[in-house]
C-alpha cells in the first residue's frame, strides 16, 4: 500500500502549489480550532459546576428546622421546632442501611483565648462523620472520634485561621485554650477548600457541648451522607420520605415546607447533570455545525482546485495515468492536508486551552480540556472528510475523457 | 502498424449531430513518417484523437499493433496509450509545476520505472534532444522550441511505438520549427512512426508522406518528394 512514489508526488503537488494548500488546510485548521475551543470551553464551565460544589460531600444531605408555617393537630403556626438527639437517634435507626455518613451538629458562638490572645469563634459541636460530610482536612493532629464522644472530653479542633490568631507560627497542637471559661485541649488543627469562612471554625464533641451549655440533649441540624449505592433518583426518593418520616414524628403539617426541609445534594446534582448535559447538547450540534461547515469548505475548495487541475489530469491521462491513479492522488493529498491542518488546529486549541488554564475562572471556566474521546473522534471525522472532500470531485474529474480535459484551461 | 477502416465519428451539438469523419481508410506501417493536412473542420484532430485513443469512434475498425480497438474501459486505454504511443501537443502539455526532467520522466512512472531507472533513462532522452543543461528547469523557464523537445523527448521515453504530434509547430516560428522537424526526422530514421497533423505545407513536404483530409473524407494519399529521394 505505500508507495514511495506517490508520496513524491503528492509532496511535489503539495509544496509546488502552496497557496491552494494552505488555504484548503486553513479552513479545516481553523475548523477543529473552533472545535477543540468550544469543546474545551464547555468543559470548563462543567468542571466550574462541579467545583461550585466540591465543599460539602458529593452525597450530603441536612435536616434543617424553623417555624412551622401551618397548623396541625391542634398545634399553632409559628412554633418553634428543635431537633433532639432521639430525632438523631431516629434516623440513625431506621435509615441505616442507606447512610454512610451521620452527624448532628450544635451550634454555638464562643469567646476562645490562648494567653493574651482571645476572639470569638463559631463553634460546631459534632460527631466524627462531620470530618467527611464537610471535607475536613486535618493538617495536624486528629478530627473528634467516638471515644472523645463517649467521654464527653474537652477537646477542640481548630481551623487553621484560628491557630493563626491565636498561636501565630507557633505550634499550638497538645496547647490548651480557654473556651468561654473552661479549659480545652487542642487535638488537631484543620484547613477546608471552602474557603476562609469555613477555617475560622472550632469543632468539639456534641456530648461535651450539649453536657456544658445546659444540660440538654438538643442539637441544631443534622447532616447525613446517603450510601454511595444509591443512585441519585433513589437518594432523592429516601431524603423525601425522610422529610415526610420526621415531620410526622415532629408532629408537624406533612406539606410545612418552613418547619422541616431536607437540603439533598442529590437533586442539585440531578439539576446540574441535565444542565451539563443539555449543555453539551448544545455544543455537539454547534461543533458538528463548525466541523460540517470546514469539510463543505474543504470540498468546495477541493473542487476548485480539481478543476484547475483538470488540464495537468488530462496530460497525465494522456501519458498513461489510470483513472483510479488520479484518484488515488487526489484522495491522498486531500487526506494529508486535512490531517495535517486538522493536527495544527487540534494542538493550537489545545495549547490555548492548557494556556487559559485557571485564569479564567472568574468566568466560571475552570481547567477548560478536551478529552482524548474527542480528539480521536475529531481526527477521524477529519480523515474521513478529506477522503470524501477528495473523492467526489477527483472521481468526476478522472471520468473526463482526456481530451476534453487537454482542452481545459 | 495503425490500420484503419471505414472510421466514422459524429458529435452531438444540441439535438443535430456533426458527422466529422465520414468513412476513412487509412493504413500506416511501421516507420513510416506521415503527415495528416488539412483545414481546419476537416476533421484531422479528430482522427488523430481516435489513433491516439483519447477518444473514441462510432463506426468502423480501428486496429493499432494488430489490435482491435473497440469498448476500451479508460484503465486499458490508459495502459495502452502508456505502452505504445506517445504524444507531442500543439500547446506543449507539460506540467507546470515539475521540472523538464521529471516532465520526461512522468511516463515511465506510470510505466512503474523504478524512480532511479526513471530519472536515468529520462535524461538520457534529454540528452538526445540536447536539453541535458535544462534537465532542472521548469517549463517557464524554457523557450517555446525548448518545451517542444522536451515534450518530444517524454512521448520518446517509453519506447512507443507511434509518436503522434499533433500541430507540433503551430505555436513555434519558423526556425524552431525547422528544429522540431529535424528531430521528428531523425528520431523517424531511427525506425519510429511518426505520425503528424498540421496544416503548413512546409511542415507536411519535410514527412514522407501526406494524407490530405476535406471535410472528413481523404482526397489524396501520396508520397513525398522525400520519401521519392530515399
Amino acid at each position: 500500500m505505500f508507495d514511495l512514489d506517490r508520496w513524491r508526488e503528492i509532496f511535489q503537488s503539495i509544496s509546488k502549489n502552496k497557496l491552494r494548500s494552505v488555504m484548503s488546510g486553513f479552513t479545516v485548521a481553523f475548523a477543529i480550532l473552533l472545535f477543540t475551543l468550544l469543546f474545551g470551553i464547555v468543559s470548563g464551565l462543567s468542571n466550574s459546576f462541579k467545583d461550585a460544589f466540591a465543599d460539602d460531600a458529593a452525597n450530603f444531605m441536612s435536616v434543617r428546622v424553623r417555624k412551622t408555617t401551618k397548623p396541625f393537630k391542634g398545634l399553632q403556626t409559628g412554633r418553634i421546632i428543635q431537633l433532639k438527639n432521639k430525632d438523631y437517634n431516629f434516623v440513625k435507626d431506621k435509615y441505616d442501611s442507606k447512610i454512610e455518613l451521620l452527624t448532628a451538629r450544635v451550634n454555638k458562638n464562643v469567646n476562645i483565648s490562648y494567653k493574651n490572645k482571645q476572639d470569638n469563634y463559631s463553634l460546631r459541636a459534632v460527631h466524627p462523620d462531620h470530618q467527611f460530610l464537610e471535607k475536613t482536612i486535618i493538617d495536624e493532629g486528629r478530627f473528634i472520634n467516638n471515644r472523645d464522644l463517649k467521654e464527653k472530653a474537652k477537646v477542640i479542633v481548630i481551623g487553621r485561621l484560628v491557630k493563626e490568631d491565636l498561636f501565630g507560627e507557633k505550634p499550638a497542637l497538645g496547647k490548651r485554650v480557654n473556651v468561654s471559661g473552661i479549659s480545652y485541649q487542642i487535638i488537631g488543627i484543620f484547613s477546608d477548600d471552602g474557603g476562609d469562612n469555613e477555617e475560622r471554625f472550632t469543632y468539639m464533641p456534641v456530648t461535651t457541648a450539649q453536657m456544658i451549655y445546659g444540660n440538654n440533649d438538643l442539637i441544631n441540624q443534622i447532616n447525613i451522607g446517603y450510601s454511595p449505592d444509591l443512585s441519585l433518583d433513589e437518594a432523592i426518593a429516601f431524603g423525601n420520605k425522610m422529610e415526610r418520616d420526621l415531620r410526622k414524628a415532629l408532629d408537624i403539617h406533612p406539606d410545612d415546607q418552613s418547619a422541616l426541609s431536607i437540603q439533598n445534594m442529590a437533586e442539585a446534582n440531578k439539576g446540574v447533570g441535565t444542565f451539563v448535559i443539555a449543555l453539551y447538547f448544545i455544543v455537539i450540534f454547534i461543533g458538528s455545525g463548525t466541523l460540517i461547515a470546514g469539510i463543505i469548505g474543504i470540498s468546495n475548495i477541493m473542487i476548485f482546485v480539481i478543476k484547475e487541475r483538470t488540464k495537468e489530469f488530462g496530460i497525465r491521462k494522456a501519458l498513461g495515468a489510470q483513472p483510479s491513479s488520479i484518484v488515488g492522488m487526489v484522495v491522498q493529498e486531500s487526506v494529508l492536508i486535512t490531517t495535517i491542518a486538522g493536527y495544527l488546529g487540534l494542538s493550537l486549541g489545545t495549547y490555548i486551552l492548557s494556556k487559559i488554564g485557571n485564569s479564567l475562572e472568574d468566568y466560571f471556566i475552570t481547567n477548560p480540556s478536551v478529552s482524548p474521546g474527542i480528539v480521536i473522534g475529531a481526527t477521524v471525522v477529519l480523515i474521513l472528510s478529506g477522503l470524501i472532500a477528495g473523492y467526489v470531485p477527483a472521481k468526476r474529474a478522472a471520468g473526463i475523457k482526456p481530451i476534453v480535459a487537454l482542452r481545459a484551461d | 502498424m495503425i490500420e484503419i477502416k471505414k472510421l466514422h465519428k459524429s458529435y452531438p451539438i444540441g439535438k443535430d449531430s456533426l458527422h466529422v469523419l465520414k468513412g476513412i481508410d487509412l493504413h500506416i506501417k511501421e516507420g513510416e513518417f506521415v503527415s495528416i493536412m488539412g483545414s481546419s473542420g476537416s476533421g484531422k484532430s479528430t482522427l488523430l484523437n481516435i489513433v491516439g485513443l483519447l477518444d473514441e469512434h462510432d463506426e468502423g475498425d480501428y486496429y493499432l499493433n494488430g489490435q482491435l480497438i473497440k469498448n476500451l474501459n479508460e484503465k486499458k486505454a490508459a495502459i495502452l496509450r502508456n505502452k505504445f504511443l506517445g504524444f507531442v501537443f500543439q500547446s506543449f502539455n507539460l506540467i507546470s509545476y515539475k521540472t523538464a526532467l521529471e516532465n520526461v520522466a512522468l511516463p515511465l512512472y506510470y510505466k512503474g520505472v523504478p524512480r532511479k531507472e526513471r530519472l536515468k533513462t529520462a535524461m538520457e532522452y534529454l540528452d538526445k534532444v540536447e536539453l541535458k543543461d535544462w534537465a532542472n528547469h521548469l517549463p517557464n523557464e524554457l523557450s517555446g522550441g525548448q518545451k517542444q523537445r522536451v515534450a518530444i523527448a517524454r512521448a520518446l521515453v517509453t519506447q512507443p511505438k507511434v509518436v503522434l504530434a499533433d500541430e507540433p509547430t503551430g505555436a513555434l516560428d519558423s526556425t524552431t520549427t525547422d528544429n522540431v522537424m529535424d528531430l521528428l526526422r531523425d528520431i523517424n530514421d531511427e525506425g519510429m512512426t511518426v505520425f503528424v497533423i498540421t496544416h503548413e505545407e512546409e511542415v507536411a513536404a519535410q514527412t514522407k508522406r501526406i494524407v490530405r483530409l476535406k471535410d472528413g473524407v481523404i482526397i489524396s494519399d501520396e508520397l513525398t518528394e522525400k520519401a521519392k529521394a530515399v
